[in-house]
C-alpha cells in the first residue's frame, strides 16, 4: 500500500482555486520529486497535506499509511508521521532552538506513550544528530530561526527532521537559498534519512538539488495541475527546455 | 503567507485550579469601615498607642481622597462599606510554631504547593504564609535568627522591634500617598517584616504565601523590609484566592529601604483568581509597591509576573536616592478574557549616577486590555542618570489591546533616557510551524509566550521561573482554537 496517498486533490486559496486535482502516489521507500515554475502551486500542496489555515481542500483525498490526513489538526498530522521541511522557516523570538527540538520531541514520544528524555539525554541525542548537519552547539542555543543563515534555516529543518524521524516527508525548496557546500550539507542529510520505511516528496525549482538527493520519480507541476512525471532523466530534460514548453504553464 | 484568513479564535474556560475554599471558622470584623473598625483591628493586634494613632490619621486622610480614576481600568464603584476589614481563622492569634497551626489550613497550604514544614528547608525557602488577613507561620525563623535576620509577621515584628517598624513604615509610602495605600495603612492587617541587618548575605530565598479564602473580605497586607548597608536579599511573594463570584478588594502596601551597597530583589508571581471568562468576580487588586534606594550604590530589582486577578493596578516603583544606586523592574503581565491590567513603574532618579533598567512584557488575550504606565524622572541634582525601557506587547487573536503609556520628566540635561517599544502578534505562521512539529496550539502558545518573556523569567529564581513558565500556560488556556 502507498504510503502517502493523494487523489483528485483541490485546494482554494482566499476562494480562488489552486490545485486543480493532484495525484501521487508514493511508496515506502520511494523519493518523489515535483518541480515547477514559481507559483504553480508546490508550496500550496504541501501546506494543503499539512493542514495550514486558510488552504481549504475543495474536492479529493490525502492518506498516510491508509488514515485520511485531512480529517485531522496539524499537530494530529504531524504526531501520524508527517513531516513539512518549510521553505520559508519562522522565526520564535526567544525560544531556544533546544527547547524547541526537546518540546517538540517529547510531544511526539508521548503521544507514542513512550517517556520522556530529560534534558542531559535529549541534549545528548541532539549534538550527535546536529554535528552531522554541521549545526554547533551555538546555533542550538539560539532562538529558533532568529537571525540564522538560509543555509542554517535549512539544516535546522532537516536536524528536526532527524530528530522527529517522520514517515512521510514533505521538502519544500530546501535548496533555495544555498550555495553548493550548503547544499551538499542539506542532501547529505536527506540522503542518510532516506530508508525502506520512508517516503519523501521533494519540492524544487531547480534540476540541481536532483544531482544531489536522485529521485525515484519526478513530477512536473504546472498552474495546479501535474502535467507530466517520469524518471529521473526528466530533470535534464527540463533543464534543457525549460518549464515553458510545459502546457498550461505560466509564461 | 499574507492574505490567509484568520480564523476567529473562541475563548474556553480557563480552570483555576486555586478556586477551592476552606472551611475555617473566622473570627471577623462586622462589615464597614469607621474608626471603631480601625480602632478594633489595632486593638485585635494588641499594638502600641502610636500605631493606632497613625492607623487613625491615615483613616481621617483617606476619608478626604478619592478613588483615582487615571488608569485605563473600568469597574462598577467598590463599596467600601461592604468589605469586611478583619477576618482570622479563629485556632489563634499567632501561633509559636508549625505544631500549633490549624491543619485545616497546613493541608490548604499543602494544596497550593507552598512548601510550609520540612519541605521548606528541603527547597531552601523560608515562607510566611498569609490567610485572609492574618500571619499563619514563618518557617525556618531559627536558621535565619543566626545571622541576625528578623523574618516575621508584621504584628510580630510591631511586638519585637517597634523602632525597627516605627522608623521605617510609611517612610516610603506616606499614609498619605494614594487612596488605596492610605486606605491599606488604617486598615492594614497583617504582612511580612523583614530585616538583615549590616553585612549579612541572606542564606535563603524568603517568600510569603498570601491567600484570600473569606466571602467578602478585603486583604490588607502590609510588607517592609529593610537591608542594611552592604546586606543582600531575595524575597519572593505567591498569591492565589478561592472562586467567587463577587469581587474581592486586594490592597497591599510594600515598602522596601537599601541602605549603602544593599541589594533587595522582590518578585512576585501573582495569581489571584482572575474572575470567569464573562468578567464575573475575580481580586481587584490595586497595590502601592515601592523602594527607597536610599544608600550609596544601593540597588532595588523588581520582577513580577502578573497573570491573575479581575484588575491590576500597581506601579512597583524605585526612588534612586542614593548616589549610583540602580533600580530594575522586571515585569509580565497577562489579560485573557475580561482582565484588565495597568500596570508599570516609576524610576525617580535623584541622586548622580543613578540607573534604572525596565523591561516589561504585556500579553494580551480574549477581549482583555492591558496597559504599560512608566514613568520615568530626573531631577536637577541626578547628573548622569542613566534609564533604558524596553516595553513589548504581544496580542493573541484582534479583540484585545495593548496600550503603552510611557511618561518622561528631565530636568537634568545630562541624563540618558531611551525607550523602545513593540508589539507585535502570535503570527499564524508560528502557530502553524509550531503545530507542524506535533505541539498542540495551547502549547505552542504556552512556549512562543515564554519565549517573549524570557528575558524577565530569567531574573526570578529557579523554582519560581519553572512555576511562572507553567503559569503562563494556563493563564493563556483557551486562547486559541
Ligand atoms: N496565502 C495566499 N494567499 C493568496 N494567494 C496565494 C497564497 N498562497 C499561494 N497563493 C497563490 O497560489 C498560487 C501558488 O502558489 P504557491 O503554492 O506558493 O506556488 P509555488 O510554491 O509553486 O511557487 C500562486 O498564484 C499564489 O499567488
Ligand atoms: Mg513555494
Amino acid at each position: 500500500m502507498a504510503l502517502l496517498q493523494i487523489e483528485g486533490l483541490k485546494v482554494a486559496v482566499a476562494g480562488k482555486e489552486i490545485l486543480r486535482g493532484i495525484d501521487l502516489e508514493l511508496v515506502p521507500g520511494q523519493v518523489h520529486a515535483i518541480m515547477g515554475p514559481n507559483g504553480s502551486g508546490k508550496s500550496t500542496l504541501a501546506y494543503a497535506i499539512a493542514g495550514r489555515e486558510g488552504y481549504e481542500v475543495t474536492g479529493g483525498r490525502a492518506l498516510l499509511d491508509g488514515t485520511d490526513l485531512l480529517e485531522l489538526e496539524p499537530e494530529e498530522r504531524a504526531r501520524a508521521g508527517l513531516f513539512l521541511a518549510f521553505q520559508y522557516p519562522v522565526e520564535i523570538a526567544g525560544v531556544g532552538g533546544v527547547t524547541f527540538l526537546k518540546t517538540a520531541y517529547n510531544a511526539l514520544r508521548k503521544e507514542r506513550g513512550e517517556s520522556e528524555l530529560d534534558a542531559m539525554q535529549f541534549l545528548k541525542l541532539v549534538r550527535a544528530k546536529a554535528t552531522a548537519l554541521g549545526v554547533g552547539d551555538d546555533m542550538l542555543k539560539r532562538a529558533v530561526n532568529s537571525g540564522f543563515s538560509g543555509g542554517e534555516k535549512k539544516r535546522f529543518e532537516i536536524l528536526q527532521m532527524a530528530l522527529l524521524e517522520p514517515r512521510v516527508a514533505v521538502l519544500d525548496e530546501t535548496d533555495s537559498g544555498l550555495d553548493i557546500d550548503a547544499l551538499k550539507v542539506v542532501a547529505g542529510g536527506v540522503n542518510a534519512l532516506r530508508s525502506p520505511t520512508r517516503s519523501m516528496l521533494v519540492i524544487t525549482h531547480y534540476q540541481r538539488l536532483l544531482d544531489y538527493i536522485v529521485p525515484d520519480v519526478i513530477h512536473v507541476m504546472a498552474a495546479g495541475r501535474i502535467v507530466r512525471s517520469g524518471g529521473k532523466e526528466l530533470a535534464l530534460e527540463l533543464e534543457s527546455t525549460g518549464y515553458a514548453a510545459h502546457a498550461g504553464a505560466p509564461a | 503567507m499574507a492574505g490567509v484568513p484568520r480564523t476567529q479564535i473562541p475563548e474556553l474556560d480557563r480552570a483555576y485550579k486555586y478556586g477551592f475554599v476552606t472551611e475555617i471558622d473566622e473570627d471577623r470584623a462586622p462589615p464597614g469601615l469607621s474608626e471603631d473598625i480601625v480602632r478594633f483591628i489595632s486593638a485585635k493586634k494588641g499594638e502600641p498607642e502610636w500605631l493606632t494613632e497613625w492607623r487613625l490619621a491615615a483613616y481621617r486622610h483617606w476619608l478626604k481622597m478619592t478613588v483615582p480614576h487615571w488608569a485605563r481600568v473600568n469597574y462598577p464603584p467598590v463599596d467600601f462599606q461592604d468589605i469586611t476589614y478583619y477576618s482570622a481563622p479563629k485556632a489563634g492569634q499567632g501561633p509559636k510554631s508549625l505544631d500549633e497551626v490549624d491543619p485545616q489550613l497546613l493541608a490548604t497550604y499543602e494544596k497550593l504547593g507552598v512548601p510550609l514544614h520540612e519541605r521548606a528547608i528541603l527547597a531552601g525557602v523560608a515562607v510566611d504564609a498569609v490567610f485572609d488577613s492574618v500571619s499563619v507561620a514563618t518557617t525556618y525563623k531559627a536558621r535565619l535568627e543566626q545571622d541576625g535576620i528578623i523574618f516575621c509577621s508584621m504584628s510580630e515584628a510591631v511586638k519585637r522591634c517597634p523602632d525597627l517598624v516605627r522608623r521605617y513604615l510609611g517612610s516610603v509610602v506616606p499614609p498619605g500617598d494614594n487612596f488605596y495605600a492610605a486606605l491599606n495603612s488604617a486598615v492594614f492587617t497583617d504582612g511580612s517584616f523583614v530585616f538583615i541587618p549590616k553585612g549579612v548575605r541572606c542564606p535563603m530565598e524568603l517568600s510569603t504565601y498570601f491567600r484570600i479564602n473569606a466571602a467578602k473580605t478585603g486583604q490588607f497586607e502590609r510588607t517592609l523590609i529593610i537591608a542594611e548597608a552592604g546586606a543582600v536579599v531575595s524575597y519572593l511573594e505567591g498569591c492565589t484566592a478561592p472562586k467567587r463570584d463577587e469581587n474581592q478588594l486586594h490592597a497591599a502596601v510594600v515598602e522596601l529601604i537599601a541602605l549603602d551597597e544593599a541589594e533587595i530583589k522582590y518578585s512576585t508571581v501573582q495569581n489571584w483568581y482572575p474572575g470567569d471568562e464573562n468578567g464575573k468576580g475575580g481580586i481587584y487588586n490595586f497595590v502601592t509597591k515601592r523602594g527607597a534606594c536610599r544608600g550609596r550604590r544601593s540597588k532595588i530589582m523588581w520582577t513580577q509576573v502578573e497573570t491573575g486577578s479581575a484588575i491590576t493596578w500597581k506601579y512597583p516603583s524605585c526612588i534612586l536616592e542614593g548616589e549610583g544606586s540602580v533600580g530594575e523592574f522586571y515585569s509580565v503581565a497577562v489579560t485573557n478574557h475580561a482582565q484588565q491590567a495597568d500596570t508599570g513603574t516609576k524610576m525617580i532618579h535623584i541622586g548622580r549616577d543613578t540607573r534604572s533598567r525596565i523591561v516589561s512584557k504585556g500579553i494580551s488575550a480574549g477581549r482583555a486590555d492591558n496597559t504599560y504606565r512608566g514613568l520615568v524622572r530626573v531631577g536637577t541634582l541626578a547628573d548622569r542618570a542613566r534609564n533604558h525601557t524596553q516595553c513589548d506587547s504581544l496580542l493573541i487573536g484582534d479583540r484585545c489591546g495593548a496600550h503603552t503609556v510611557p511618561y518622561i520628566e528631565s530636568k537634568n540635561a545630562s541624563a540618558r533616557i531611551e525607550h523602545e517599544a513593540t508589539t507585535s502578534k502570535i503570527g499564524e505562521d508560528q502557530l502553524f510551524y509550531c503545530r507542524q512539529r506535533g505541539l498542540k496550539p495551547e502549547d505552542a502558545v504556552a512556549l512562543i509566550v515564554n519565549g517573549f518573556c524570557r528575558e524577565v523569567l530569567q531574573t526570578l529564581p529557579m523554582e519560581f521561573a519553572v512555576e511562572a513558565q507553567k503559569l503562563l500556560g494556563v493563564s493563556l488556556e483557551g486562547s486559541v482554537g
